[in-house]
């Protein structure tokens, strides 16, 4: 039996060290060694990012939150620390239950390989076993639509085949925690409303889902929690519609 | 961030057991990497054993008739050496980037690091075991007999894998954090490649200036139990204490070492 799904954050901050080529390259440290002095520090140019700070976070089996705030508040590296990938430089992140990601659904696709063999790549990718994928794939191909050309190279697909490809074997697995950097929705209209419905079915199927979007109406539509980001930091937690009140500009 | 020696210990055998864990990842990368690689070609990886033995037959004949060696025993010494030396060489050079060529996974999916040192491995298996497919040709075509020493290849072939597992993890995590490094390894092992004996033979050298060269080079040792065996000897002791002293103190330092800077890793790429 899997535990129930739980995600703690205390008192995160996640720094970046951003090493521009001079202090990225071992020649300067030897140099800077060599000639040694106060001038190093400053020709060795590392600069620290605070990414996050401060953030306080309990999420439990059953919340969907949301993630909001303007480009560069830090939307991105809390999904990185929610999703275990970065490990907090201060404080600490409890991260219980086996967590996948969709922010880039294309990951790990070859387009010189054909559309079965890579739904065993990306399916392998997020993590299941040979046995799941196997259980899963006629569905996905199924799903996909894409007929006789699962057999084709990707790279012959359409870009819309493409993505309907990448749609359905990432929305196969049902994760723990689900991670997801805007709302996927792909496809011509016929195709869309499958996806929508299909998407429903992955949030539905997870315990705790992790959205980060700009859209008002999704955010409605799919979370009961939302999380406010800016400079780093929580601004706002709490009810969606409050939240959202507050962030989105009245008129819309 | 300064982690306990046991903590970092423990971090470092979490990611490398969960790694062996999801070997059927690794093998479906690793598997893909070569097959991408000749995708479009009519012989595919075959390709790889023709290349080799090209560069065998000319490496030979050159080299063969410069030291004024007997055929026989040079081409199939030369042969083993080659082949090893390749799988060695790409996969301290392809682990200098093992961390750093999978940016787009690790920023994406958590997984054990070690997967993208196994991957790398992984493939370069595959690969060797294509370019192994010249040494029964070789053998049948010069009547060379193949003794019952042969079966030594294998403890051979693990203590050598084992081996450069260790150097790839450190050089991965050392490569990601300082990228010049990469420059360097690459030219040491292109160096290494003339100071270890794969085209000229040990006996070769002049007695006291050879043994040294040859005793402090790790290659030399790590070639040699894989391919006296091979050629119907068997390595010697010296060949066989060097290579597990260094299999078992590279581990001892690359563990703790990975442990610890296992979490940094994503913030450096």
């Amino acid at each position: 039996m899997k535990k129930t799904a739980s995600i703690e954050l205390t008192n995160v901050a996640v720094e970046f060290p951003v090493f521009n080529a001079a202090s990225m390259s071992l020649k300067n440290r030897v140099l800077s060694a060599v000639t040694g002095g106060a001038i190093d520090r400053q020709h060795d140019g590392s600069v620290i990012v605070r990414g996050l700070q401060n953030i306080n976070l309990k999420i439990a089996a059953g919340e969907r939150v949301g993630l909001v705030g303007h480009n560069g508040s830090g939307k991105t590296t809390l999904l990185r620390v929610l999703s275990g990938i970065y490990h907090p430089t201060q404080g600490q992140a409890i991260i219980q239950g086996e967590c996948v990601s969709l922010i880039n659904i294309s990951l790990g696709i070859d387009p010189e390989a054909t559309g079965r063999e890579n739904i065993r790549l990306r399916s392998a990718m997020m993590g299941l076993t040979p046995i799941q994928t196997n259980e899963r794939i006629e569905e996905i191909i199924d799903f996909s639509g894409l007929g006789d050309f699962i057999d084709m190279p990707f790279r012959t697909y359409s870009s819309g085949m493409q993505l309907r490809l990448a749609f359905a074997v990432s929305t196969a697995i049902r994760p723990q925690i689900l991670v997801m950097d805007e709302w996927l929705s792909t496809g011509d209209e016929d195709f869309k409303e499958r996806a929508e419905q299909r998407m429903k079915d992955v949030v539905h199927g997870t315990e705790i889902l992790i959205l980060a979007s700009h859209s008002r109406e999704i955010l409605q539509a799919n979370c009961n929690r939302l999380v406010w980001l800016e400079h780093g930091r929580v601004r706002m937690d709490g009810e969606v519609t409050e939240v959202a009140n507050n962030y989105f500009p009245t008129n819309t | 961030m300064s982690l306990p020696p046991k903590t970092a210990l423990s971090n470092a055998w979490l990611d490398i057991y969960s790694a062996l864990h999801k070997f059927h990842l690794i093998a479906t990368l690793g598997w893909q990497d070569v097959a991408t690689r000749y995708r479009r070609s009519r012989i595919g990886a075959f390709w790889l054993t023709i290349s080799m033995a090209i560069m065998i037959a000319v490496l030979g004949f050159v080299f063969g008739t410069l030291f004024n060696q007997p055929m026989s025993d040079f081409l199939p010494y030369l042969a083993v050496g080659l082949i090893i030396w390749g799988f060695i060489a790409t996969v301290i050079n392809e682990g200098c980037t093992g961390f750093v060529s999978a940016e787009g996974i690790i920023l994406q999916v958590r997984m054990p690091l070690f997967i993208h040192i196994m991957r790398i491995l992984w493939r370069n298996i595959i690969i060797m075991g294509h370019n192994l497919l010249i040494l029964p040709i070789l053998f049948l075509l010069l009547m060379k007999p193949v003794s019952l020493e042969a079966l030594l290849v294998i403890p051979g072939v693990v203590i050598l894998i084992l081996n450069v597992a260790w150097m790839m993890l450190i050089l991965a995590v050392v490569c990601a954090r300082y990228r010049d490094m990469t420059q360097m390894i690459q030219n040491l092992m292109q160096v290494l490649f003339y100071l270890t004996p794969i085209i000229w033979s040990a006996a070769l050298l002049p007695e006291r200036a050879g043994t040294a060269m040859l005793d402090f080079n790790p290659f030399y040792h790590l070639i040699s139990i894989v391919r006296a065996p091979l050629l119907g000897d068997a390595p010697t002791l010296t060949n066989w204490i060097y290579s597990s002293l260094m299999m078992l103190i590279g581990w001892v330092v690359a563990l703790p070492f990975f442990g610890h800077y296992r979490k940094r890793v994503p913030y450096w790429l």
